[in-house]
């Protein structure tokens, strides 16, 4: 038994977090993606580049199983999709271009959805929402409808509503838009390369999420995706 | 995976709260019922309404503002990022199914809690028959919510919701409008309730609403995918 459990652990911390190839998305008669391929370590960053139209927002939401692939293999934390990926939800934070938060409710009353959603117990989610809002300098105006905050305190809370349930992988599209300094650096705190996650980060800011890239990606229009 | 009661009861409560603040339903659903019964009264010029008239004229109203509430059940889910939230949690999605039909039934005995009493008031000469006639209503309550339910999550993510969802639902729901008449004709009869083919009526509205929860259930899932 030692043995074996020597045997499968280097295998474990071996496996990569994300593993594509030859991924196709399409939209009718048009591809999306095509042929887009790259593997990604566990707590490794790769940085998603490329213009309007590329397919970025739609690689990160293949890999958030909220789209199907048309073709190709995609493994996710050690789950391929779409078939298994009922086994990642829970495992993935999403930062998308809409906040996915309802603008009726209070920021904490939001964050206290997704917590029971997520299933986290009443007092760890209060502890943990207690902690996020004021990470993200949200303490003040947690209680405040979301219709009533700016579009970068929205952002703050869809990191806080990002983070909450604790995933091993964050998949982020855009994730210092609308934020001010304050904000980023609120953001770089949760979300950033020292906060332990593994990362898809799809920006149209090279230069601000290039250091802290293990690798890079970038798709084209009618290109070929280049790994570097 | 999140226990499904747990996502149900926050799914449920974050919707009846979103309700009561903003009253985007509610309001309107009541509204046009009331306006409904001052029109048929004054179009019938008849102060007492009984048989199947009086079904008729409280089931058409009751199953038009529904269809008000229906047509808003997943706005929010749609333009706030709802169905994300949600396809990326640890749930069953069929949670979501059963937490907006159990929002609509809310709606709906909420909208009936003003409508029907105001109907009494208008055209029945006595109250006698109310008691009976709640069976029918939560009977038919559940059968509105399930299909209902099942067509919004349709028609949400189309131009065209407003018109998708009454060219659907109207004739899905037919059997069960059928049958909620049925059951309403003998209880507001001329010289008080009657009970004849009752119970067979309200079978029927038990077999609508069974089937078509089965079929949302199972169904809802696939409905949730892109």
């Amino acid at each position: 038994m030692p043995d074996l459990q020597e045997k499968a652990a280097p295998a474990e911390a071996e496996r990569p977090a994300i593993a594509v190839s030859g991924l196709r998305r399409d939209y009718g008669d048009r591809a999306a993606l095509d042929g887009v391929g790259f593997e990604l370590a566990a707590g490794a960053t790769m940085v998603v580049l490329g213009p309007n139209g590329a397919g970025k927002t739609t690689l990160l939401r293949i890999l958030a199983t909220l789209l199907r692939p048309s073709g190709g293999e995609v493994l996710v934390l050690g789950c391929s999709l779409p078939k298994e990926a009922w086994k990642l939800r829970g495992k993935i934070g999403y930062l998308g271009h809409e906040p996915l938060l309802y603008r009726d409710l209070s920021g904490r009353e939001n964050l206290r959805f997704h917590a029971r959603l997520h299933g986290i117990a009443a007092a760890d989610a209060e502890a943990r929402i207690e902690g996020l809002l004021v990470a993200a300098g949200m303490d003040r105006r947690g209680d405040d409808r979301v219709a009533d905050l700016s579009a970068g305190m929205r952002q703050r809370l869809a990191i806080c509503r990002c983070v909450l349930h604790e995933p091993e992988l964050l998949l982020l599209d855009e994730p210092d838009s609308n934020l001010d300094a304050e904000g980023r650096e609120a953001a770089r705190e949760l979300i950033g390369p020292g906060s332990g996650h593994t990362r898809v980060v799809v920006t149209h800011d090279p230069e601000r999420f290039l250091p802290e890239a293990d690798g890079v990606l970038r798709l084209g229009i009618g290109e070929v995706a280049a790994v570097s | 995976m999140t226990p499904s009661r747990v996502a149900f009861a926050a799914i449920l409560a974050k919707d009846l709260r979103s309700e009561l603040r903003t009253l985007q339903s509610l309001p309107a659903m009541a509204l046009f019922a009331v306006t409904a019964f001052i029109i048929f009264r004054f179009g019938l010029d008849r102060t007492s309404l009984s048989g199947s008239l009086a079904s008729g004229v409280l089931w058409a109203t009751l199953l038009f503002a529904a269809v008000l509430g229906i047509n808003r059940l997943f706005v929010a889910e749609r333009e706030e990022g709802g169905f994300d939230a949600i396809r990326l949690a640890p749930i069953d999605r069929s949670v979501l199914f059963g937490a907006k039909a159990a929002a609509l039934i809310v709606y709906l005995v909420a909208l009936e809690l003003v409508a029907v009493p105001i109907f009494a008031i208008f055209f029945l000469d006595s109250a006698t028959a109310l008691g009976p006639l709640v069976a029918v209503l939560l009977l038919a309550d559940l059968g509105l919510a399930v299909v209902g339910t099942l067509i919004s999550s349709m028609a949400v993510n189309s131009r065209a919701r407003d018109l998708l969802v009454p060219l659907v639902l109207l004739p899905l729901v037919v059997p069960l409008m059928i049958a909620a008449s049925g059951a309403t004709e003998p209880l507001l009869a001329l010289g008080g309730p009657g009970y004849h083919r009752f119970g067979t009526w309200l079978m029927v509205l038990g077999l609508y609403d069974l089937i078509f929860a089965l079929v949302g259930w199972a169904v809802f899932d696939f409905l949730l995918e892109d």
